[in-house]
């Protein structure tokens, strides 16, 4: 048995024996939606960063550095100072105020059935294309770094359905995500993710201390290195902005291209994270509102160590691998893959430090800390979407809202279970469906974050600090945000494979007009709700919400298990 | 924390918000009204309001002078290091110090304005 599987299936039995200890603490809501309540704040910490570094972080980022230079490193910027957001303005009024989902705060003031079922939709779109891309990415991932396992997943899985042949490793993912969720709920995703958070910072800090001692431990020398790797296409250094949306060479609305895709990433991941469902869900699993200040506290501490981090392994693939040599094993190398970067240089200083066994042991653990990543953040993913379906739109709108009956705790429980089977599968069928044509790594920060900040945010802050806001408000900002995000994606150059020349929408990034729009369409719906005196109850119930965001006052309380 | 006595007592995440008895609707706007309350929220709102203004502008200043300055944020400072790398660092230190002086403040002064008026409104429901 080669090594690289060895690691592979040890990453596999760690979370399958947390599962296991985890199942028989997932049998009431609160236990299956929170983990009781019971995890302590730098516990959630490090599940947070775990839920959020996803392979989008760990590979995408290292790779854009090592193929772009300066500008892959505004992504590590952004997906950091956003936590100041979520820190200032939702960890703590999220907690106090809310149960099981970012629903939850919103039905406080608003009509549960409208309300519930538009967060419902903008919570299933954001989570879908998010876990869209992380699937699409584990499937290449496996095929690249461990063929042999995907040549040997061919004769258990190769099923077809409705027309779609499921690809073999994108199955496997689904299915063990599938088993966390199902039978562990959040506490098995919670500890799943804490793993995955220590693998992941063990494996950047492992790369960026060789990387430091190939260089002597001398930065002057790492950045002179770095400054003499130019771009062929701009003729920059890799230390200079610019190389991946060049400036000076189109102008949109009178404005330079180039500023405005930065900034309106910049918009997309700073107000994007505040909004992203399976972040948010992670506050209701601490007992108040200080532990989710602290958890918060954890997450930026590791997250930030981390990506400074990319710094060495972008900057380090760059320099010690070169773009040219960033490809797939036993290829000849004419398609770099980006994704490959910290892969390719953890071969490289394995080889360069331990002979070539080392290189080979590297090049595995690697693959197997990108593994637990891609693993972790689906499981969150699948949590936060089946509670959307479950809990906010079975439970409370179909069952209590307009069936009006009383929903038993087994029950809940129940419908949790299958709605994550259901969304597992949809998923596994999609990514399959979608995997050879879309531009998977892009739809992270190109949809989720833009959905999240154009749809979730301006319903969750206007919810939280505005007094007039309404139902209207609320219903049209998640529904106007989600679909106008859509849209301008759908019809501009970032979605899909090969890129169209003149697309209908000119920016990739399409942030910096479907965030105002979503703000737009909640205050404008606001203030014909008030002309048609729809709604009186969303002002008086301010009172409460106002109240219990500030200070805590009847929030749920910690469960014991 | 949590066992403290609430106005309400009813769940409202889970039920739809019919309105509840005037007297507790009554008690929600009497808390919100009283000195202790707004001593809390204006403590807040005096830092979170000009932090975030503050990091907003100083993160989309980034982007920004990287397309309008760009030949001075390619200036090397250190060696090979140029103004826009060192610039993008300092965010994170901007990051964790905004973050440490919010968690000091909110662990000293936020939380102790907090209990008071979990503790006035745990006097009135005896009351």
């Amino acid at each position: 048995m080669n090594v690289t599987l060895l690691l592979f299936l040890i990453v596999v039995g760690i979370t399958l024996v947390i599962t296991g200890w985890a199942a028989r603490r997932a049998n009431t809501t609160v236990q299956f939606w929170a983990a009781g309540r019971g995890i302590t704040g730098w516990q959630n910490g490090l599940a947070i960063a775990g839920d959020y570094m996803s392979a989008a972080s760990f590979l995408g980022i290292a790779g854009l550095i090592a193929f772009n230079g300066y500008d892959g490193f505004m992504y590590s910027v952004g997906w950091l100072v956003a936590y100041l957001t979520v820190l200032f303005l939702i960890a703590e009024p999220m907690r106090n105020t809310g149960k099981y989902t970012m629903a939850d705060v919103l039905a406080y003031r608003m009509r549960p059935v409208p309300v519930r079922s538009a967060a419902a939709v903008s919570t299933l779109a954001v989570s879908a294309s998010y876990m869209m891309a992380q699937m699409i990415g584990a499937g290449s991932l496996i095929k690249i770094l461990i063929p042999t396992l995907d040549s040997n997943l061919k004769g258990w899985f190769s099923w077809e359905v409705l027309g779609t042949k499921l690809d073999p490793s994108i199955t496997l993912v689904g299915l063990l995500m599938m088993i966390y969720v199902i039978a562990g709920g959040m506490v098995a995703t919670t500890w799943v993710q804490i793993v995955k958070a220590v693998m992941l910072m063990g494996g950047a800090i492992l790369l960026s201390f060789l990387v430091l001692l190939h260089f002597g431990f001398n930065l002057g020398n790492f950045f002179t290195k770095i400054a003499s790797v130019k771009d062929a296409k701009s003729g920059l250094n890799f230390m200079q902005p610019g190389i991946q949306y060049q400036y000076g060479k189109e102008t949109v609305w009178g404005i330079d291209k180039a500023l405005l895709e930065n900034v309106s990433l910049g918009m997309a991941l700073i107000l994007g994270t505040a909004g992203l469902p399976h972040i948010l869900m992670r506050f209701f699993t601490v007992p108040n509102g200080r532990a989710a200040r602290t958890s918060v506290a954890w997450a930026m501490g590791l997250i930030g160590s981390f990506y400074i981090m990319t710094t060495f392994l972008g900057f380090g693939a760059a320099t010690l691998v070169g773009k040219a040599h960033i490809c797939a094993v036993g290829s000849t190398c004419k398609t770099p893959n980006s994704n490959l970067a910290a892969p390719k240089l953890a071969e490289f200083l394995g080889n360069s430090f331990f002979g070539t066994g080392g290189g080979e042991f590297l090049l595995a653990l690697i693959a197997a800390v990108a593994f637990a990543t891609i693993l972790a953040v689906v499981a969150g993913l699948t949590l936060a979407a089946s509670s959307a379906f479950s809990h906010d739109f079975y439970v409370n709108v179909l069952r209590r809202g307009i069936a009006h009956g009383e929903v038993s705790e087994r029950e809940q429980v129940l419908v949790a279970r299958i709605t994550a089977a259901v969304v597992g599968l949809i998923a596994i069928w999609l990514a399959s469906k979608a995997g050879a044509t879309t531009n998977a790594a892009a739809l992270v920060a190109g949809l989720a974050f833009v959905i999240a900040a154009s749809a979730n945010l301006p319903a969750i802050l206007f919810t939280l600090f505005w007094k007039r806001f309404n139902t209207w408000g609320a219903v049209a900002g998640l529904l106007g945000g989600t679909v106008m995000s859509i849209w301008l994606y759908t019809i501009g150059p970032g979605f899909s494979l090969p890129v169209p020349t003149h697309p209908a929408f000119p920016l990739a990034n399409v942030g910096i007009v479907s965030i105002p729009f979503g703000f737009l369409c909640a205050v404008v719906f606001t203030w014909i709700g008030e002309l048609v005196r729809a709604d009186r109850l969303a002002e008086i119930k301010f009172h409460e919400i106002d109240v219990r965001a500030q200070t805590g006052l009847g929030a749920e309380p910690a469960a014991a298990i | 924390m949590a066992t403290e006595p609430v106005p309400g007592g009813a769940d409202p995440a889970s039920t739809p918000p019919v309105v509840d008895a005037p007297q507790e609707v009554a008690a929600w706007e009497g808390l919100e009204a009283t000195a202790e309350f707004k001593d809390l929220v204006r403590a807040r709102w005096k830092f979170v309001i000009p932090a975030t203004v503050f990091f907003l502008v100083y993160y989309f200043l980034l982007p920004v002078l990287n397309g309008v300055a760009t030949g001075f944020m390619r200036t090397n400072v250190i060696g090979d290091v140029n103004v826009a790398y060192l610039f993008a660092l300092s965010q994170f230190l901007m990051a964790w110090l905004l973050a440490f002086f919010y968690i000091r403040r909110a662990n000293t002064v936020f939380d102790a304005l907090a209990s008071r008026v979990r503790e006035l409104a745990g006097r009135r429901v005896q009351s």
